[in-house]
């Protein structure tokens, strides 16, 4: 380490509050943080490495000798977190590495397989229909966020774990809050605490009902019977499902409608091409990445990332948002454009870590925005994208409503 | 006639994360096993014009899982 205080060093998260949800930093932070691996000093008051290329961040999220283990001391945590209980971190996957992250995220890789989620496209296009029948049913004019874009991908993930959907208000407040950096250690460990045993006595009364068709249910069946998984380990998984199932989606649904709202015939083209859809979706993920702030990685071993020495011991963030701007990757990478080729995006992360719901996160957004194109050719925003509310302290980026009208 | 540019491809189970991007990118080449989710090699000898999507899924492998020999023979 330099000896550079680390109170000198630039903040990340950098906050760009006031250039609306489609700018990721001002001219004066991308001159200073975007390019060769930079130093960077966490809102938690530690210093880290900042990983802003395309090649850099793929290297260090393939990288074996980079943990994602935030239990680790010296992990470069972007806000403080609640020492985790043994109990509180089973099933965890997202922050286990080598064996022990392959052997849960194993047990999962074919439940979200590219042609099990072609066969619940018709549950998620009758969710779409019905969220869509909502919409028409509240407005002119209505709020977007809540009555299309977060219902869709929550009453899918509901169904696809056996979780009811008629207890989403206390999962919904629950997952937010473990997503805000701005929530205390106590208040996230107590939500958190709550989730668990919530997806307990769901688990626990499946042991008692195997006959169901749900992912907790074919666990239970498969794995919690058979020795190979502990109760808590499957209250983890399903924790993250939960979570992670609810605010991406839900983000990209809502940043995604006000984008293509932003100018006129954008729905207009996709309604002419449906066929395209696919690869609109994958410019959306790239343009919009709502990880933003990064994912963050201890090196155990030394390492030489974009010619930048790294110590066994330093933190990285590995910023995928501007990644996925790289102009070595990206022609015009800050124009949002849908006839661009952009699967090479890293909105999902790379290496083993990357989104296993990923099939299911492409369908959803196809879906849901081939359903509004179709539904409501007059669909505009009542806001401009300067005027929205962003949800700016969530480690997920979003809008936090959209009125829109029609 | 050359066979510049033909592509075998070789997976690696072992090291693969079940992201199914390989299935995205060439479906014609890669799928999914029914039992665990993980890459199973349908054409391990693709034809020529499905060359560039092999690529693409090599390229967009988050695991490294997939590797690509040319073969520069007659």
């Amino acid at each position: 380490m330099t000896a550079t205080a680390a109170t000198d060093l630039p903040l990340w998260p950098a906050s760009t509050l006031d250039h609306g949800p489609f700018a990721l930093l001002d001219e004066e932070q991308r001159h200073r943080l975007v390019g060769p691996v930079t130093r960077v000093r966490l809102p938690t008051g530690v210093p880290a490495w900042l990983v802003t290329r395309h090649a850099d961040v793929r290297q260090v999220l393939r990288h074996p000798g980079f943990s994602a283990d935030l239990e680790r001391p010296g992990f470069p945590l972007v806000r403080p977190l609640p020492p985790q209980s043994e109990s509180g971190r089973q099933g965890a996957f997202i922050r286990m590495d080598g064996e022990e992250h392959s052997r849960l995220r194993r047990m999962l890789t074919a439940e979200f397989m590219i042609k099990n989620v072609r066969r619940i496209e018709p549950l998620i296009q009758q969710t779409v229909d019905g969220a869509l029948a909502d919409l028409a049913a509240a407005g002119p004019p209505a709020d977007l966020v809540e009555t299309f874009a977060l219902p869709v991908p929550s009453i899918v993930i509901c169904h696809l774990l056996g979780v009811p959907y008629a207890d989403h208000d206390f999962f919904q407040v629950r997952s937010r809050t473990l997503l805000d950096r701005r929530t205390s250690p106590e208040v996230f460990r107590a939500h958190a605490q709550e989730l668990r045993d919530y997806l307990h006595e769901l688990v626990v009364a499946r042991r008692g009902d195997t006959g169901g068709d749900d992912l907790i249910s074919r666990l239970v069946r498969d794995r919690v019977v058979t020795g190979q998984l502990t109760v808590d380990e499957l209250v983890g998984m399903a924790l993250l499902l939960l979570v992670a199932g609810h605010e991406t989606t839900a983000n990209m649904i809502g940043l995604s409608t006000l984008l293509m709202l932003r100018e006129p015939g954008r729905f207009a083209a996709l309604r002419q091409s449906p066929h395209r859809a696919a690869d609109l979706v994958e410019e959306l993920l790239r343009y919009l990445s709502v990880v933003r702030t990064g994912l963050p990685r201890l090196a155990l071993v030394d390492a030489e990332i974009g010619g930048q020495a790294i110590r066994a011991g330093e933190g990285v963030i590995a910023v995928l948002s501007l990644a996925n701007r790289d102009p070595g990757v990206f022609d015009d990478p800050e124009e949002f454009d849908p006839y661009r080729q952009a699967h090479q995006h890293l909105a999902f992360g790379f290496g083993v870590h990357q989104c296993i719901g990923q099939p299911l996160a492409r369908a959803e957004l196809r879906i849901a925005l081939l359903g509004l194109a179709d539904r409501f050719p007059t669909l505009r925003a009542e806001v401009g994208p300067q005027q929205v509310s962003t949800r700016d302290t969530s480690v997920v980026f979003g809008l936090n409503s959209l009125p829109v009208t029609w | 006639m050359s066979q510049v540019g033909v592509v075998r491809v070789a997976v690696d189970r072992g090291s693969c994360c079940g992201s199914g991007n390989c299935v995205v990118a060439a479906p014609e080449v890669f799928d999914q096993d029914d039992t665990d989710g993980l890459v199973l090699l349908l054409r391990p000898d693709p034809p020529p014009e499905a060359a560039d999507r092999v690529r693409r899924a090599v390229e967009t492998c988050p695991a490294g899982a997939i590797h690509l020999t040319s073969t520069t023979g007659p």
